[in-house]
């Protein structure tokens, strides 16, 4: 099976999921900045509805943080692509054309 | 620019739920009357390519980092539409599994950082492409409507802090705006340079019909 762009496209978003967690800069984003600096930011903390799987994009149970936050990256990814793929056939397939 | 839950009131944030609610269908709809088979792969590589670049914080102004977006990008390639459905999608994912954004503020976040770039964007970069013309003109387009959405999604958020009563609007407001205006040279400075590239090598793939 020959590359598509398409393929090429995956991979370089998977690339970069898997190689953010040695990048990314772990600075306070910009609401969480203003959060901070003007004492609202622990109104966000333990109000979540729901327990997400792999909270702040780590994957539990791996002590090497660096590799559960790749993972998580990857796991996301694939999950992602896979999803709204899935959501884009839906959506032509019941296309009234 | 995550909102997570515990910030917003409740009649701001169910009020945000049924304005996202109301457009994503809308979306669904027009996608659903128009999408061809070479949309369905393009879809699937920016929610995933967005999902990894929203990853990639970069510092900032005083401690402080930044990431893209991508609603403006998205936008640029699959049309305002077709591009909602992509970054409400993402959103989602990213509250549901990653605890990255609240439940309840879902509706808000989808608003502020997806909605506000793919439509309010898109109009914007396609205004400047059509008077600029040629290649400069979508380069051009695609900087203003990344920094301009990314601004509009902060002063948005802090209008919704506002009303939550979170925090006095004469605060939130000048905070969120004054940060926001260097992460937006990210916004602007990657959607310049992925569509730029994609100008280069691929170009055909700026052709698909824009839903």
């Amino acid at each position: 099976m020959n590359m598509r762009w398409w393929h090429i496209g995956l991979i370089m978003a998977l690339v970069l999921a898997g190689g953010a967690s040695l990048f990314a800069s772990s600075f306070p984003d910009g609401l969480e900045r203003v959060a901070i600096d003007h004492d609202f930011i622990e109104l966000g903390e333990g109000h979540e509805v729901i327990h997400s799987p792999m909270p702040g994009y780590v994957v539990p149970g791996i002590s090497n943080e660096t590799l559960a936050t790749s993972l998580a990256g990857l796991i996301g990814t694939l999950m992602i692509f896979g999803l709204v793929y899935g959501l884009g056939k839906v959506l032509k397939g019941s296309s009234v054309k | 620019m995550h909102i997570p839950d515990g910030f917003l009131s409740t009649p701001i944030w169910v009020s945000m739920w049924v304005i996202a609610l109301l457009i994503i269908g809308y979306a669904v709809r027009r996608t659903n009357e128009k999408l061809g088979e070479r949309h369905v792969p393009m879809m699937g590589v920016l929610a995933a390519f967005i999902f990894a670049v929203q990853m990639l914080n970069m510092p900032v102004a005083g401690g402080t980092s930044g990431h893209m977006l991508g609603g403006v990008l998205s936008a640029i390639f699959l049309g305002p539409f077709a591009a909602t459905i992509v970054m409400s999608t993402v959103f989602a994912v990213q509250a549901i599994f990653f605890q990255d954004g609240g439940i309840t503020a879902l509706g808000a976040n989808i608003i502020n950082m997806g909605l506000i770039g793919t439509i309010l964007g898109y109009y914007i970069y396609q205004g400047i492409r059509k008077v600029v013309g040629g290649e400069k003109g979508i380069l051009i387009g695609a900087g203003v409507a990344g920094w301009t959405s990314l601004m509009l999604g902060a002063i948005s958020c802090a209008l919704m802090l506002g009303t939550s009563g979170v925090a006095p609007l004469g605060v939130a407001l000048p905070a969120m705006a004054g940060i926001h205006m260097f992460i937006g040279v990210i916004e602007a400075g990657l959607t310049v340079v992925i569509v730029g590239m994609v100008l280069k090598s691929r170009p055909d793939l700026m052709e698909l019909q824009k839903i």
